[in-house]
């Protein structure tokens, strides 16, 4: 048995949220329970997109990664829960409400605070800092009621010109406010980039109506008469009429904490770390912003989920150790790019620099290389900072004859073409090298880009490196002389998405003629049931009607599943596992006087296998004439809708699950699509239908209804992300009609939701974007689409059974229609019967005598 | 020079499969010659094939179950079990997935010859194969078509 140790966690923010989240995904025995002490009222966000809270958006939007996570047994979130001191001897943490929390390793991921100069004025009401939720709740709150009072447009001013200043400008723009950025240096973001750079980007931000004034020293805030902030007072003797203002003039660490508990303090605060994020206390380690690691703290997120992983590692008995802060930024600001990486001073003995600047266009761009002008260093890029992510991999490379190529703007000339060294970081989140990546090409035969990602973790977390990630792998798939292609296959140079809107845009409706125009050769067993698939997504008419028996997979064929000895299952639609007594018994019936052998599916109905393929008319028949209908179990279609009891008889249950669930599957019953599709509804949070596993969930919440997405069991388990929350019955019914539909026309082929999902550029945001603010302008065709699915549903099986043309299929031999395959051998087990194998097979008695004969 | 009996050239019968009209292009019917059972094929352009319908790679019998096309303009069938592809013109193995097949199993398939004898399809096999002399999986001759547990209802 595996002893469970405590880990507390001080601090809910990003380096928090990333240190669990990777303790959770790689402590797979369990060994730990981490409690997170945060001092704000909610989970860990992203404060780095902060200013998308006066974009309009919802601030559930700045959530981190996915909610499933604090509902983890092994994982407790305590808001509010500041801590106050902490025990080293006794290995305790205690916090505001004076609660104790024990711990075998404490981890300090208290962060930084906004340091305001001690000035006049600082904390007279109308002044803010900008660094959490409620810091720009009140700053937004505030700017809405000045302006009320003063019938005017209010009057902001930013104190700190670097990123955060740049941001709050920002903030205060979507606001409604004037803006003034006051800077002490002689340039905006002096610590990123150059005087050509912040020329540039002071010449831009005005453009946008943001007034910059450079050196100039803050004395002090000065109040009206009703004692709130009013007027700004210079050291040059000049001062500003202010209704606002914010400070942003840099941030500190918070290591009082570790102060008091005496651990060693840098010189400019933070906790002293070593190289794997350990305090002098070997049962404390220090993350993210309050960590002086390597001398000095880290203002910047990427290098404390690189603390956080490191910290995870060691406590699982890695030997991680920090690389070093990768200081290289983008972003954007105001809607203008800034990129800045590796040596963007020119600080390096002898660097040279390289420097494209039209302030027409508002660009500025710099690259600081070596004296022989060949080796990349580092740069700067101010306006359009596209080339970013191909050129920070490349500092310490030879950039080729012309580096010039890189400066000028994108499509002007072809960019050089370099080859990355194989120890160029790619994934600076995952801290993948090029070399890994090409490794897992070569030697794990990673050839596709989902394989890349699940072998190497490039790309898993933010995102940005997945094109250079792809470019990388196609390199060298091509190398190894494997052809990246998107082909269906010999007879189909598209691939199944492009092939999906040929057909429907040309109206074709029958295989030969989609080969004719899009194809060659006769097809296979890839093209065929893809164009099955299509044609059945498209105009939903039967698998089996015309020419499209002999396209249908082998399931799809006879409507059934084949099993290993080529007999088949038989599996009745039971909607939402609701099934009356009678089909139970007619079930039980069936089987019993075929001999099947029956098992309850993961899907909540009931499978019999075992029937041969001549008696699945009779079988169905009898399922038929009792009201039942085909399961579509062997399709690549809507499988079937899982649920919990729900509100009707649960205790628990808010709504009424099973009701939704039948709904849903009676709504998409027939569905074909790229890959099989199953759903799953909860009537509580509690999830007892484990809905998260489905490729839609759906999730009762006391207001109404939440929607996942893109779970997955299989081969690589997925849990659905959140689409929308709380929404009506018909909310999300157009939700899910749009995004199944989205899926079916765009995936590739078996393809499943949460691949396609995680391929889709741009991600679920993208998704959500045209399902729901129609960003492709094609919802209302989706709509139209599925209704049409909809209304033209017809049960599979029973259309068959009125078709003597189609029964004719199921025949054993076309020459002996009485006669049963005379292959097949079963022997019992558990008082069923099973397929024997090889070795039980005795060909003198298996198959003899109208009984089972039973090896035993 | 003696004369001598050529081992090389089996024993052969023919055995009548059903008319051509009723077969559907594209979809394969099985059929039965004492203990053997062979897949039949007709093809969009006309032609009529005839393989054996065990699945080397699976051992049971369901290849005229599969998937009917080609490749590279030579006319195949897909094992609908695994997946692997045979010529339908010579029976070989064009892709067996990395799979080995069933023990006691080649990896190519037998192919027949098929004639047409007026509107009939007439297939000719071995006599020793419908006499289960190669003893397919267990199912001998006289054996063969018995009825099965479970058929008992009317």
């Amino acid at each position: 048995m595996i002893t469970t140790e405590k880990i507390v966690v001080v601090g809910g923010g990003m380096v928090a949220h990333r240190f669990v989240e990777a303790l959770r995904s790689r402590d797979t025995e369990g060994r730990f329970h981490v409690t997170v002490l945060a001092e704000e009222p909610r989970a860990p966000y992203d404060r780095v997109a902060l200013t998308t809270y006066f974009t309009g958006r919802d601030p559930k939007e700045l959530s981190l990664g996915d909610a499933g996570l604090w509902h983890d047994p092994l994982v407790s979130l305590q808001r509010e829960s500041r801590v106050v001191a902490i025990d080293r001897q006794a290995r305790t943490a205690t916090d505001r409400h004076g609660r104790v929390f024990a711990w075998d390793h404490l981890v300090l991921a208290t962060g930084s605070y906004a340091w305001t100069p001690p000035m006049d004025g600082a904390t007279l009401p109308g002044c803010f800092v900008y660094r959490t939720i409620d810091d720009v709740a009140a700053l937004n709150a505030w700017v809405v009621q000045r302006a009320e009072e003063l019938g005017r447009p209010v009057h902001g001013a930013v104190i700190g010109g670097g990123l955060l200043g740049l941001e709050a400008a920002g903030a205060l723009q979507e606001l409604g406010a004037t803006s003034t950025v006051i800077q002490f240096a002689d340039r905006l973001m002096n610590l990123q980039v150059d005087e050509g750079g912040g020329n540039a980007l002071a010449r831009l931000i005005e453009n946008l109506g943001v007034t910059v004034r450079c050196n100039t020293a803050t004395k002090a805030v000065r109040a009206d008469d009703r004692g709130r902030a009013a007027r700004l007072t210079f050291t040059d003797g000049d001062d500003l009429k202010v209704d606002v203002v914010i400070f942003a003039t840099g941030v500190r660490p918070r290591d009082d904490l570790a102060r008091a508990a005496g651990l060693p303090i840098g010189e400019r605060g933070g906790v002293v770390v070593d190289e794997t994020c350990l305090t002098a206390d070997p049962g404390i380690s220090a993350i993210g912003e309050v960590a002086c690691i390597q001398g000095a703290c880290i203002g910047l997120v990427g290098p404390g989920y690189t603390m956080a992983e490191i910290t995870v590692d060691r406590l699982l008995g890695g030997r991680a150790t920090f690389p070093g802060a990768d200081t290289a930024a983008k972003l954007k600001l105001l809607g203008v790019d800034v990129a800045s990486f590796g040596d963007a001073f020119a600080t390096t003995p002898g660097a040279l620099e390289l420097v494209y600047s039209d302030p027409v266009a508002g660009v500025y761009k710099k690259l600081v290389l070596t004296d022989d002008a060949r080796t990349l260093l580092g740069g700067i890029l101010v306006g359009d900072a596209s080339a970013y992510s191909a050129l920070r991999p490349l500092v310490g490379s030879n950039l080729g004859v012309d580096p010039a190529g890189w400066l000028l703007p994108e499509g002007a000339v072809e960019r050089p073409s370099v080859e990355l060294p194989d120890a160029a970081t790619v994934c600076s989140c995952n801290n993948v090298t090029a070399g890994t990546i090409r490794e897992a090409v070569c030697q794990q035969q990673c050839t596709d880009l989902a394989g890349v990602k699940a072998c190497t973790r490039a790309g898993t977390s933010c995102g940005s490196c997945l094109p250079l990630v792809k470019k990388i792998m196609g390199n060298e798939l091509a190398r190894a002389g494997i052809q990246v292609s998107n082909a269906l296959c010999e007879h189909f140079p598209l691939s199944r998405a492009q092939l999906f809107e040929a057909v429907q845009v040309a109206g074709l409706t029958t295989f030969s003629q989609i080969l004719q125009r899009f194809g060659s050769g006769r097809g296979c067993d890839i093209c065929k049931p893809t164009v099955a698939s299509i044609l059945a997504s498209l105009w939903n008419e039967h698998v089996l009607a015309d020419d499209r028996a002999a396209l249908q997979d082998t399931n799809d064929r006879v409507m059934a599943n084949m099993q290993k000895d080529g007999t088949y299952s038989v599996v009745p639609r039971v909607p939402g596992g609701e099934i009356l007594p009678e089909h139970l018994i007619l079930i039980g019936q069936i089987a019993q006087d075929h001999g099947l052998y029956t098992k309850i599916t993961g899907g909540q109905r009931i499978d019999l296998f075992g029937a041969r393929l001549e008696q699945l008319p009779q079988i169905w028949k009898r399922l038929v004439d009792a009201g039942m209908e085909s399961g579509h179990a062997y399709g690549k279609s809507l499988r079937t809708v899982k649920s919990c009891v729900g509100s009707t008889w649960c205790r628990y249950g808010v709504q009424d699950s099973v009701g939704m669930a039948i709904a849903l599957e009676l709504r998409y019953r027939g569905l074909r699509s790229p890959h099989k599709l199953k759903l799953g509804v909860s009537g509580c949070a509690r999830e007892c239908a484990e809905a998260r596993g489905k490729d839609v969930g759906v999730i009762a919440t006391d207001r109404g209804w939440n929607v996942y997405v893109g779970g997955n069991g299989g081969f690589t388990p997925r849990h659905a992300q959140l689409l929308v929350e709380d929404v009506d019955d018909e909310t999300l019914l157009r939700v899910i009609d749009r995004y199944l539909m989205f899926y079916i026309r765009t995936a590739d082929r078996l393809q499943r939701t949460a691949a396609w999902q995680e391929e889709h550029e741009g991600g679920l945001d993208a998704i959500r974007a045209v399902i729901i603010d129609d960003s492709l302008g094609i919802c209302a065709d989706l709509d139209a689409h599925m209704a049409r699915h909809i209304d033209s549903y017809e049960d599979e099986w029973k259309a068959v059974l009125n078709d003597p043309e189609r029964l004719r299929q199921f025949t054993s031999f076309i020459n002996a229609p009485d006669q049963p395959d005379p292959t097949l051998a079963y022997v019992e087990q558990r008082g069923q019967r099973r397929p024997a194998t090889t070795e039980e097979r005795d060909p003198a008695v298996l198959i003899a005598g109208s009984t089972l004969e039973v090896r035993r | 020079m003696n004369p001598t009996v050529d081992v090389e050239t089996p024993v052969t019968t023919l055995v009548t499969v059903c008319e051509y009209d009723l077969l559907t292009p594209e979809l394969g019917v099985a059929a039965l010659a004492g203990a053997l059972q062979v897949a039949v094929f007709r093809l969009d352009d006309g032609s009529v094939h005839a393989v054996q319908n065990l699945c080397p790679f699976s051992g049971a019998s369901v290849m005229s179950r599969g998937i009917t096309g080609s490749r590279g303009g030579e006319p195949t069938v897909a094992s609908p079990l695994y997946k692997q592809v045979f010529s339908l013109l010579d029976g070989r193995c064009l892709a067996d997935l990395d799979k080995q097949p069933r023990p006691g199993l080649g990896r190519d398939l037998a192919v027949y010859p098929v004639t047409l004898d007026g509107a009939r399809v007439v297939v000719e096999v071995p006599l020793d194969a419908v006499l289960g002399g190669h003893g397919l999986l267990g199912s001998t001759g006289p054996l063969a078509g018995r009825a099965l547990p479970g058929d008992s209802r009317p």
